[in-house]
């Protein structure tokens, strides 16, 4: 097949992402100035962003069998792009200045150069539609994550994250692979729609089960859905806070793409076992997910259980199928985007500059509101959203999934929803109002007074603001998420 | 271009309290004040205003007294739509006077952070005025959540505890978690209505116009109507749902037991009244009979506990569940006489109550304690508040003269032609009412004094807020015709709903 013009317009985004990372080695190779590095990230991401304008106009187009460029895809670009500009920002507010003043010790240029592969990596795999594309985009979007999990590696807790990460996401992978050769032993083909069609017309064979179960445990880890999720705490509390921003956004959304795609594109309930299956995940993910975060004292945990807990909820919408269903998803992880980032941002900014430890027990938070109160501000909007109370842009994800739920008359998971949301306010309510509570003798570590005019800052509080716009009109977004359908 | 305001009145001057609160501790107050004084004057000029004949009938276009509707969610069918009739009205007007209130009754009680709390009391009242104005089922459901936010707050950050800081943040999240679990079933319905709606004219709307001429099998009839139930249950609260009402009062600044007993208790029966029957007339015909033996079960239950406790402030949350219980009756009755009733005792009951949870409040200002057992003889130690008491105390046994009576024998007569048997046993509960009543004022006011020190008298701002209270419940209590002619239309309507539902259930049950 011959690549035209419009072919690439179409791979703009992660050409230039790309592109990106790789001018951003060479500067590293040249001279190690952060400014400058970060500048270019930056630069890069943003023109990513504004490259999905032309992309839009020649969507939707097939390149060779691995990718198809449509509005689904650029519309998961779309959320990538901007959850990896976030945590560029933020990243530059956590690394802070040069090593003999207060901030980062180690090397501090990398972590953007590791952000930008991955990033590229999450755009291939959004727009792949075939196994072997998935697999690529996968692999590149985790091996630099292994990376970034480790970056604090002179603390142990750190190390110890990334480690863990790798063995367990490389199982993962090994059981995805294991998976698509048994599909592809059975079916003849990698791309979706041919696996799909084969197992329309021949109907399902065992080789294929077990092929779906093994592509389902190697999503599953990466999802981080309950019985696969026991590495996802202690990662998150161990990779520095705006890496965690990182995993829990654009890792997990690109993944959650791409699922969605091959759920849909390749109609994989013809066995008939799978949606059962994938109910079972879905309760278990949203009750085990909010029971084990209800004692969590620390922040970062905290978010990595409430995690397990939200992408259960999104596996309703992704059961639905039909009706609002991708819509749901869209809106769904839009709003977890805003409410995750902004969440881990002000962790972040909390530890920001570098001090060692991450600010992530939860009695640091203690009073915070009387110090800092737009800082607080947005992390009481952030947990309100991720609670899903009116008023945030969460309570329109919570809103859409119910739809969906009802729409395909999934009652039990509907229930189940309830149930995990009651649970859920619990904890979410105990760290609003820690942030409230004024105790004498409060261990003070607060970020810097001015804040709120660093890079990192401005995107936080823009964060909070489109979180609560959209909560309170969120029809732009319910456009986008109609237009990002099939 | 009224109706807006009623609601970003509270908003808009809540933010400016938060604002104000760096210029010094007064300013917040006076702010909220004149917000809250804005709102109640603005829902008094209304009143005399409009013409309150107009209100939502069956098979009529629906009319409002004043109506206002943007496109909001397109995508959903979802409007901004606000409305007013007779029974929105009197909500409207019973928030804005219970708002001025409870900004009074905290102006020495609250001495930190009194920007922010000002904000929370604030929001609470424009999110409670949002729900008595929506008429679109998702922004009311919007509204319904948004007033728990601040509530929980308030109680969180501003309540008391007896043993330890614990119990109020227990306490306010039990509240939280309480509404917001049932409200998420409520959600659930409305989408299963919604649905139901769009699988018969292919129309996706939360329009409450639209969404009343839904046409629906009767078991589906009945799982949605459940599902609005149990959440206006929880917030009303009947009796297995209540449990978080005492705690909440126990632990809540005083501000918040008005806010939560005046208003906050009211906008369940108010859904009730506007949604749940109107929405599901047939189902909530068959569900009358449980309905109402769960309001003699709050009448009876509500009335025994409120006798058994120590804590004056729990004493009166119980006595709410009580006299909702009489409320609840009144809905399900089926009778317009009866829905009148209940709408004037919820009038009575939000200032009635409003006014013990101000005196507690004095009270604990004084003494600081709640607990009966420590106080005793007040009456020769404090002028004043302890025959204020005793006159909302008779009140709330429903005396001849207050509010109270009027709301409770309306009831009590206009549900007796077709409930008998639920009257009956109902006006014995009055019984028990006069007991827990009396009691509270014997154990606190008479008796042995524990000490002879006098205590401060009322001040001016306190003593004026409570014979506001006395002149506005004996003035329902002589002429609730007003009151009447104001609900009036409104109540025919909900009654031909349910009426027309019930009739066909009762002449099966007589017929041989």
């Amino acid at each position: 097949m011959n690549l035209t013009l419009p072919h690439f317009i179409a791979l703009l985004p992660l050409l230039i992402t790309g592109a990106t990372a790789i001018l951003v080695m060479l500067l590293i190779a040249w001279q190690r100035i952060h400014r400058i590095a970060y500048l270019a990230s930056l630069l890069g991401l943003v023109l990513a962003l504004l490259s999905l304008i032309p992309a839009l106009e020649v969507a939707p187009l097939e390149i060779t069998t691995l990718m198809r460029v449509d509005r689904l895809g650029l519309f998961y670009s779309a959320l990538v792009l901007i959850a990896t500009l976030a945590c560029v920002t933020l990243a530059h507010a956590y690394l802070g200045r040069k090593p003999g003043e207060g901030g980062f010790p180690g090397n501090r240029e990398e972590l953007y150069l590791l952000m930008l592969l991955s990033a590229s990596g999450a755009i291939v795999l959004v727009t792949s539609q075939h196994l072997a594309s998935l697999f690529i985009g996968l692999e590149l979007l985790s091996v630099p994550v292994y990376g970034l999990v480790g970056y604090a590696f002179f603390h142990r807790q750190s190390l110890e994250a990334a480690l863990k990460y790798l063995v367990l996401s490389a199982a993962g992978s090994a059981f995805l692979l294991f998976g698509m050769a048994l599909l592809y032993a059975e079916a003849g083909s990698l791309e979706f729609i041919g696996i799909g069609l084969s197992m329309g017309t021949f109907g399902s064979a065992p080789l294929v089960e077990v092929g779906i179960a093994m592509l389902l445990v190697g999503l599953g880890f990466k999802l981080s859905l309950v019985p696969f999720h026991l590495w996802t705490p202690d990662v998150y509390q161990g990779a520095p806070a705006p890496v965690a921003a990182f995993l829990a956004t654009t890792s997990k959304i690109a993944v959650f793409a791409v699922v969605l795609r091959l759920y849909q594109m390749s109609p994989a309930t013809y066995g008939g076992w799978l949606t059962p299956v994938l109910s079972v995940i879905a309760i278990a993910s949203i009750l085990i997910g909010n029971l084990l975060a209800l004692n969590q004292s620390n922040l970062k945990r905290l978010l990595g259980y409430s995690s397990i807990a939200h992408f259960g909820y999104l596996l309703i919408a992704l059961i639905a199928t039909d009706g609002l269903a991708t819509e749901a998803v869209a809106v769904y992880l839009a709003a977890y985007l805003l409410s995750t980032l902004g969440a881990f941002g002000v962790v972040s900014l909390m530890s920001s500059p570098f001090k060692g430890r991450d600010a992530d027990a939860l009695f640091e938070y203690r009073g915070l509101f009387w110090r800092r109160p737009y800082l607080t501000a947005v992390l009481t909007v952030m947990m309100l959203s991720l609670a899903g109370i009116p008023l945030t842009s969460g309570f329109i994800g919570k809103f859409y999934v119910l739809i969906a739920g009802v729409q395909a008359q999934l009652w039990t998971l509907v229930i189940v929803l309830v149930v995990g949301s009651a649970i859920g306010l619990y904890y979410y309510l105990r760290v609003m109002v820690t942030l409230y509570l004024v105790e004498p003798g409060m261990k003070r570590r607060d970020p810097p007074i001015n804040w709120p005019q660093r890079a990192g800052g401005i995107m936080l509080l823009a964060i909070a603001v489109l979180s609560f716009v959209l909560g309170v009109y969120p029809q732009p977004l319910l456009v986008l998420a109609q237009a990002a359908g099939f | 271009m009224t109706l807006p305001w009623l609601i970003l009145i509270p908003f808009l001057g809540g933010l400016l309290c938060w604002l104000a609160e760096r210029f010094g501790q007064a300013l917040p107050r006076w702010i909220a004040l004149a917000a809250m004084g804005l709102l109640l004057a603005l829902g008094l000029w209304l009143w005399t205003q409009g013409d309150y004949s107009l209100a939502p009938h069956p098979g009529d276009p629906q009319a409002w007294a004043l109506e206002l509707r943007y496109p909001w969610i397109a995508r959903l069918g979802i409007d901004l739509h606000l409305a007013l009739d007779g029974l929105s009205l009197l909500m409207v007007v019973l928030t804005g006077l219970l708002g001025v209130l409870s900004v009074l009754c905290s102006w020495s009680e609250i001495q930190h952070h009194v920007g922010f709390f000002h904000l929370n009391l604030l929001w609470i009242l424009g999110g409670v005025v949002g729900v008595f104005l929506a008429m679109d089922l998702f922004l009311f459901f919007f509204f319904w959540e948004m007033m728990l936010v601040p509530m929980y707050f308030l109680i969180a950050l501003w309540g008391h505890s007896q043993t330890s800081r614990k119990t109020r943040i227990t306490a306010a999240t039990k509240f939280f978690i309480y509404t917001q679990a049932s409200g998420l079933l409520m959600l659930i319905a409305i989408l299963g209505l919604v649905l139901v709606h769009y699988l018969n004219t292919g129309r996706v709307t939360f329009d409450y116009a639209q969404l009343l001429v839904t046409d629906m099998p009767p078991g589906t009839e009945y799982l949605l109507m459940l599902g609005f139930f149990v959440a206006f249950a929880v917030k009303f609260p009947i009796v297995p749902f209540h449990s978080w009402l005492p705690d909440a009062h126990a632990q809540a600044p005083t501000a918040g037991s008005v806010d939560l007993a005046g208003i906050l208790l009211k906008t369940a029966a108010y859904g009730m009244i506007r949604f749940a029957l109107p929405l599901f007339p047939n189902a909530s015909a068959e569900f009358a009979p449980i309905a109402m033996a769960l309001g003699l079960i709050g009448i009876f239950y509500g009335a025994l506990l409120s006798f058994a406790q120590s804590d004056i402030k729990r004493l009166v949350a119980y006595s709410s569940i009580s006299h909702m219980g009489f409320v609840l009756i009144g809905i399900y009755s089926g009778s317009q006489l009866a829905l009148q009733g209940a709408i004037v005792l919820m009038l009575a009951h939000g200032i009635s109550a409003a006014a013990l949870f101000i005196l507690c409040g004095q009270l604990y200002e004084r003494l600081h304690t709640r607990d009966m057992t420590q106080m005793g003889g007040l009456w020769k130690r404090i002028a004043w508040l302890p025959a204020l008491s005793l006159f909302f105390a008779v009140a709330s046994l429903g005396l001849p003269g207050t509010g109270n009576f009027i709301g409770e024998f309306l009831v009590l007569f206009g549900a007796f032609a077709r409930q008998p048997w639920v009257v009956v046993i109902a006006t014995t509960g009055l019984v028990l009412s006069s007991v827990y009543s009396l009691a509270m004022v014997h154990r606190a006011y008479y008796g042995p004094s524990r000490s002879d020190t006098p205590l401060a008298g009322l001040n001016a701002r306190e003593a004026g807020m409570v014979l506001s209270l006395v002149v506005l419940l004996v003035l329902l209590g002589i002429y609730p015709q007003p009151v009447l002619d104001t609900s009036l239309a409104s109540m025919q309507g909900v009654q031909q709903w349910l009426g027309a539902a019930l009739s066909p259930l009762l002449s099966a049950g007589s017929a041989p």
